[in-house]
C-alpha cells in the first residue's frame, strides 16, 4: 500500500515539477529527472496531468478561485500598453503569474478529486517510515518513545492540538520542535548540523524532521484546529507571538503586520492573508506544512516563518526558538476552530 | 555593556514568579528572545533587532500613535532628512524605474552585495501603466505628478516621503529608505523623477 502511494506521488511530483514548475518560476527542477527513463516517465505523467486539467477546465461545475479572476482581467491591459521602460521578458511577469495561478487552481481542483496527487504525500510517506523505523545511536523508533501530547506514539489528532505545553520540558512546543526534541532525547540524535541548516534549498526535498511533521500533520487532516491556550506558558507564548507579530525592526522597519494585518492587500500580484484576523487565519494557517510549487518542495511552518524574516531583512530564524514557537502559537491561536488541512498545496 | 544589562534584566524577569492571567509581554523580553533566536547572525546584525524610539512607539501603538506621539515621530524623522548638495531633487526616471522594480538588498542571501539595493516600489504601489504586476499595500501612484501639476512643493514632498515617510505620515508602513541607508541620495532623486517628471511613464 505504502509502496503504491509512493510511486504515485513520485510520478505526480515529476508531473507538477515539469508542468507548473516551468509556468511558475525559474526554479525548474528538470535536474531531478536524471535519467532518460525518468524524464520519459515524467513527461508522460505531465501529459496525462495536462489532459486531466483540460477536462477539469471543460467541466461545467468547475469554479475558478476568486484570486484567479482578477489576474486574467489585468492581462489584456499589459498587451495593449505601450512598451515598458524596463527590460521585459517575452511573457510579462503578470501574465506568468496569472498563468501560474490558473494552473495552480486547476491542480488544486484535481487534488480535491484525487487527494493522493499532492506531492507532499511522498514526504508524508517518508515521514511515516522515519517515525516508525528504529533509528539513531540508540536504535529506537519515535513511534515507541515520543509523546506528541496524545500519549506515546499516538499521532492521530496530535497535530491539530499543537503548539502545546509539554511538562517534561516545561515549555511550549510546536510539532517540528517536539519531533526534534524526541530525536535528540530518545534516539540520541546529534542535531548540530541540522540546526545549522534545518530547511531544504529550492528543489530539494523537505528534511527528515519536516517529513515527519508532514506525516503527523496528515494524521489530523480534516480535524478542527485546537491549539492549546490553557497553561500559563501557552498563554505566554501566544502573547509573545502577538507582540512579535506587530514588532517593527531591521533596516526596512517591517513587522509581520506590515503585510498581514489588513484584508484584500497584495504584494505584486500575490494576495496577502490577514493573519491577525481569525476569519482569514482559519483558512490558511491549517494548510502548513504545504507543497510549495515555486520552491518545488514541502515547506513547514518553521521554514515559512524563516522565509518571512528573510524578507523582513532579519537573519536565519533558529529552528525551535522561543520566537518561532511563539509566532506559531499566535497563528494557530488565531486559526483555532478552522480546519487542519495539511499538507496543503501553495503557490 | 548594553547587552549585559539586557541579559541581566532578562534573568531578573525569569526569576519573577507567577505569570499573570493576561500574560503581559515586556518588550524587553521580546528583544532578548529575538537575540537568542538568530544565533547564526553576524555580530553586526544585532542592531537590526534593537528598535529606535519611532519603531518602539509604532509597534506598541500598532501604527496608530497618539497625537503627541505622532508629532514627536514627525519631528524626529524630519531632522534626519538630508538633501542633495546641488539642490536638485530630480534625477533620471529610467534609473528610477529600475530601482522601483528591484527588491534586491539587505536580505541575508544578498551578502556580499552584488548590485545596488532596490526600492521594490512595485511590491506595494501601482506606478506605470505598463507594469500590471503591482501590489496594493500602498496607494496607487499612477499620474502622481500630473495630478499635482508637477509642483515644486510636491517634488520636495516626494523626496522627503521616500527619504523618511514618517516625516509626513507617522508610523507609515513604508521603509525609511534614506534615513535607514537603504537607498542613496542619487537613487532617491531617480525615484522622485519617476514619480514627478512629466516625461515619466508614471505620468503618461
Amino acid at each position: 500500500m505504502r509502496g503504491w502511494r509512493r510511486q504515485f506521488a513520485a510520478t505526480a511530483m515529476a508531473g507538477i515539477g515539469l508542468g507548473l514548475g516551468i509556468m511558475a518560476t525559474g526554479f525548474v527542477p528538470l535536474a531531478e529527472a536524471q535519467t532518460r527513463g525518468e524524464a520519459d516517465r515524467a513527461r508522460k505523467a505531465y501529459e496525462e496531468h495536462m489532459k486531466r486539467m483540460d477536462e477539469a477546465e471543460k467541466a461545467p461545475t468547475a469554479k475558478p478561485a476568486p484570486q484567479a479572476q482578477s489576474a486574467p482581467a489585468a492581462a489584456p491591459k499589459a498587451a495593449a500598453a505601450p512598451a515598458a521602460p524596463a527590460v521585459k521578458p517575452a511573457m510579462s511577469q503578470a501574465d506568468q503569474d496569472a498563468a501560474t495561478e490558473r494552473g495552480l487552481e486547476q491542480y488544486r481542483r484535481m487534488m480535491k478529486e484525487d487527494p493522493w496527487s499532492n506531492p507532499a504525500l511522498l514526504d508524508a510517506d517518508r515521514g511515516e517510515a522515519l517515525w516508525t523505523d528504529k533509528r539513531g545511536p540508540k536504535k529506537v523508533s519515535l513511534a515507541e518513545t515520543c509523546d506528541l501530547g496524545k500519549g506515546v506514539g499516538n499521532v492521530d489528532g496530535a497535530f491539530a492540538e499543537m503548539p502545546r505545553y509539554f511538562a517534561d520540558v516545561d515549555r511550549v512546543m510546536d510539532t517540528e520542535t517536539r519531533i526534534l526534541w524526541c530525536m535528540e532525547n530518545f534516539q540520541d540524535f546529534d542535531s548540530t548540523a541540522f540546526r545549522k541548516s534545518p530547511h531544504p534549498g529550492g528543489g530539494q526535498p523537505v528534511k527528515d524532521v519536516g517529513a515527519m511533521a508532514t506525516f503527523i500533520a496528515s494524521k489530523s487532516a480534516g480535524m478542527k484546529i485546537a491549539s492549546h491556550a490553557d497553561h500559563p506558558k501557552e498563554k505566554e507564548a501566544i502573547a509573545l507571538g502577538e507582540m512579535l507579530f506587530f514588532r517593527r525592526q531591521a533596516p526596512f522597519d517591517f513587522s509581520c503586520a506590515t503585510c498581514h494585518a489588513e484584508s484584500g492587500k497584495r504584494i505584486r500580484l500575490q494576495p496577502l492573508p490577514f493573519l491577525s484576523d481569525p476569519k482569514e487565519a482559519k483558512v490558511v494557517v491549517g494548510e502548513w506544512p504545504a507543497y510549495r510549487v515555486s520552491n518545488t518542495h514541502v515547506m513547514t511552518m518553521q521554514h515559512r516563518l524563516l522565509d518571512c524574516y528573510w524578507q523582513m531583512r532579519m537573519h536565519k530564524l533558529d529552528f525551535g526558538s522561543e520566537v518561532s514557537v511563539a509566532l506559531s502559537a499566535y497563528l494557530y491561536d488565531r486559526a483555532r476552530g478552522g480546519t487542519s488541512a495539511a499538507p496543503g498545496l501553495k503557490r | 555593556m548594553k547587552k549585559q544589562m539586557i541579559l541581566a534584566a532578562f534573568a531578573a524577569m525569569l526569576a519573577t514568579p507567577a505569570l499573570s492571567q493576561e500574560a503581559k509581554v515586556d518588550p524587553l523580553q521580546a528583544e532578548v528572545l529575538l537575540r537568542f533566536a538568530f544565533s547564526q547572525a553576524p555580530a553586526d546584525w544585532a542592531k537590526r533587532i534593537a528598535q529606535d524610539e519611532t519603531m518602539k512607539v509604532c509597534s506598541a501603538a500598532r501604527n496608530a500613535p497618539s497625537t503627541a506621539e505622532a508629532e514627536k515621530i514627525m519631528a524626529t524623522a524630519k531632522a534626519t532628512i538630508k538633501y542633495p548638495e546641488d539642490g536638485k531633487l530630480m534625477g533620471d526616471w529610467k534609473k528610477g524605474e529600475a530601482i522601483a522594480q528591484s527588491g534586491y538588498g539587505m536580505r541575508f542571501s544578498d551578502y556580499p552585495p552584488r548590485r545596488p539595493n532596490g526600492g521594490n516600489c512595485y511590491a506595494c504601489h501601482q506606478m506605470t501603466q505598463a507594469e500590471v504586476s503591482y501590489g496594493t499595500v500602498g496607494p496607487s501612484l499612477r499620474e502622481y505628478g500630473k495630478i499635482r501639476k508637477f509642483a515644486e512643493a510636491d517634488v520636495k514632498a516626494v523626496y522627503e516621503k521616500i527619504y523618511n515617510a514618517h516625516a509626513s505620515f507617522p508610523c507609515s508602513l513604508m521603509p525609511r529608505f534614506g534615513s535607514n541607508g537603504v537607498l542613496s541620495i542619487d537613487q532617491i532623486k531617480d525615484l522622485v523623477a519617476l514619480v514627478m517628471s512629466p516625461d515619466s511613464p508614471v505620468n503618461k
